[in-house]
């Protein structure tokens, strides 16, 4: 049987089925005569639940980390809410019932509001109130922490797992999460993410599937359930594929970029927000090569203040300890819109409106944004780079508001650190004024999407195009040269930011051509390192 | 009673975690500590009705304090907003 779920982690898991119990007891309503008695025994198992997620909070500190593990330091509080406790302990006085209900009724009507809000993330809250209260109500029940998995490694399909369950797992023991709810915010998705074991949501699998055996494809979101002799044996294969890359990549973790022949790449992270960082560290990477500054625009409802911004600059500074941190200014329009911008509606955006061009026409958004980067740049080692520059008078235009910024804050008494500057070259223009432009900057950083799509005149949006779309265009590769060898000659380092950086079957080209950089997702850092790694550029 | 009013600059906004530091910085004081959002006001030392109020990135909320230490509650919760949230 083959069932689709979304996947929230990839990879590939075989084995047998353990549907994990449904705790939701029941709990049945009955009358107590003496209510403070009734009250005490509620606040004994209050307290003995809480020393049980303070238990649980040392567990998961070891296992996922501070970040993960800090939920149940919020449970504890939820456990000393006054709202909470009040409202079970008004229950059992005023109507007279057993503690076991009150608590059961209070989980549900503060799930309910939890589930009722306008958000996502506050949604999935209502799992944790009910996990709360059902601990409770477990202990009032005199039953015992939750039974172990047995020997066999498992997949584990369930409703949906409270963290409570999921820390309690021996995960030595637990193969992949198969849910029926939950969502990408889901305690299950961060503690399958962590544990880089594959994992989907939204699979509506059989009751009867316990012991049964499958197959969890996470890279395409499929749950087979008993598959067949030819199924199992192409996953294995598969799975045996994974293993090994998994293993090699390991392997080469806190290894240089390096060549046989002794050169040394730059190899950092493309990042989209400050909430990536983690993943740039936990690949190893050098440092970051593109932070693209937009989704300090694209998630607010109004320009986002000097002071909004500094914290996220100086957020990833810090994070980053030192290393390299380079921020491209604001690149909106075209295929990101953001209303408060008033952009009028444009028949060729990619052409139109957007980044540079609209940082020097309103200078005010572009002088706010330099403020913060600079002031972050007393934090950590950041460089600014713009995007969409077709001419030198833009570069200097962009240089006479940096050092505008500087005098500012000079006079304000406000610190910043030294700080490169570089651009994107993503246009053919720049391509072929890139020896006037070497004169201008510290580095170039090629964005291969747009280059490409410019070059070849193809709409990366149109998808009848893709036939066509030739990433690997001679047109490409001899502009990339061209790039290099300019920007060399003014003693300009060289870099590739866009998704053509992480082609490892380019790798070896690229360095031969004499790239300096190449910045990836943060995924892909140990790939291009291992193709680094193995070639013999001089 | 003192009060501020504040815009939260965290992209998560006041989630699970930062409410819960949050409680715990506002149990310090003797003082009442209120968080209100659109005219609607939640108890800072009670952790599931300030997750309940739903705050989020660019929202504006004021933080009110009232009682003996109302002056050092403003003050340190007031810090505590602009450095966390």
């Amino acid at each position: 049987m083959k069932l689709e779920g979304k996947s929230v982690f990839s990879g590939i898991a075989i084995g047998k089925c353990k549907i994990f119990g449904k705790k939701d007891q029941v709990v049945k309503r009955s009358k107590v005569t003496d209510t403070d008695l009734e009250i005490k025994r509620f606040t004994q198992a209050k307290e003995q639940a809480k020393s049980q997620l303070a238990a649980l909070y040392k567990k998961a500190l070891k296992e996922v980390g501070e970040a993960n593990a800090a939920i149940f330091e919020v449970h504890q509080m939820m456990l000393d809410d006054l709202d909470y406790v009040e409202s079970i302990t008004n229950m059992i006085s005023s109507q007279g019932i057993n503690a076991e209900y009150a608590v059961a009724t209070t989980g549900d009507n503060f799930a309910e509001m939890f589930a009722a809000m306008d958000d996502d993330y506050m949604r999935e809250r209502a799992a944790d109130v009910k996990d709360i209260s059902n601990r409770v109500i477990h202990i009032l029940q005199g039953g015992s922490e939750q039974a172990g998995l047995g020997d066999q490694p498992v997949i584990i399909l369930a409703d949906d797992l409270a963290p409570s369950e999921t820390v309690q797992l021996d995960k030595s023991k637990v193969l992949s999460f198969v849910t029926c709810h939950g969502s990408t915010n889901s305690h299950t998705a961060i503690l399958a993410r962590t544990m880089n074991i594959p994992a989907l949501i939204g699979v509506d699998y059989p009751e009867d599937a316990e012991g049964h055996m499958a197959v969890v494809d996470g890279r395409n979101g499929v749950f087979l359930l008993d598959p067949t002799e030819e199924e199992l044996t192409k996953y294995e294969a598969l799975r045996q594929e994974e293993v090994e890359k998994a293993r090699l990549l390991q392997e080469l973790k806190g290894k240089e970029n390096v060549t046989k022949a002794g050169r040394k790449i730059a190899l950092y992270a493309n990042i989209g927000g400050v909430g990536d960082v983690a993943s740039v560290l936990a690949n190893d990477a050098g440092g970051i090569g593109l932070f693209r500054s937009e989704f300090l625009y694209l998630e607010t409802e109004d320009y986002p203040s000097e002071e909004q911004q500094f914290k996220a600059y100086r957020t990833v500074a810090e994070n980053m300890a030192g290393k390299k941190v380079i921020i491209r200014t604001l690149d909106i329009g075209a295929d990101k819109q953001v209303d408060y911008f008033g952009l009028e509606h444009e028949e060729n955006p990619a052409m139109g409106y957007r980044a540079i061009r609209i940082c020097l026409d309103r200078k005010e958004i572009f002088k706010t944004q330099l403020r913060a980067i600079y002031r972050a740049s007393y934090y950590g080692n950041i460089s600014i780079m713009f995007p969409m520059i077709i001419s030198v008078d833009e570069v200097k235009a962009a240089k006479e508001m940096c050092a505008t910024v500087q005098e500012e804050l000079k006079s304000e008494g406000i610190p910043y650190g030294k700080v490169e500057l570089g651009i994107m070259i993503e246009t053919p223009a720049a391509v072929m004024i890139s020896d006037l432009l070497a004169k201008e900057v510290d580095f170039f950083s090629v964005g291969t999407n747009d280059l490409t799509q410019y070059t070849l005149a193809i709409d990366r949006q149109n998808p009848k195009l893709d036939n066509i779309y030739d990433a690997h265009h001679l047109a490409i590769l001899r502009m990339l040269q061209m790039i290099i060898d300019n920007g060399h000659k003014e003693g300009c380092w060289v870099g590739i930011c866009g998704e053509l950086g992480a082609d490892v079957t380019l790798t070896d080209t690229f360095i031969k051509m004499g790239i300096d950089e190449l910045s990836v997702s943060p995924s892909m850092i140990l790939k291009v390192r291992e193709q680094i790694r193995n070639s013999d550029a001089k | 009673m003192k009060e501020i009013t504040y815009t939260i600059t965290d992209p998560e906004g006041i989630h699970a975690r930062p409410a819960g530091v949050l409680v715990k910085e506002a149990a310090k004081f003797t003082s009442k500590v209120i968080i209100a959002k659109d005219g609607k006001e939640v108890d800072a030392k009670r952790i599931l009705g300030l997750m309940g109020l739903g705050v989020k990135c660019g929202q504006e909320i004021v933080l009110k304090t009232e009682g003996e230490d109302e002056d050092a509650a403003i003050e340190a919760l007031g810090k505590f907003l602009e450095e966390n949230l």
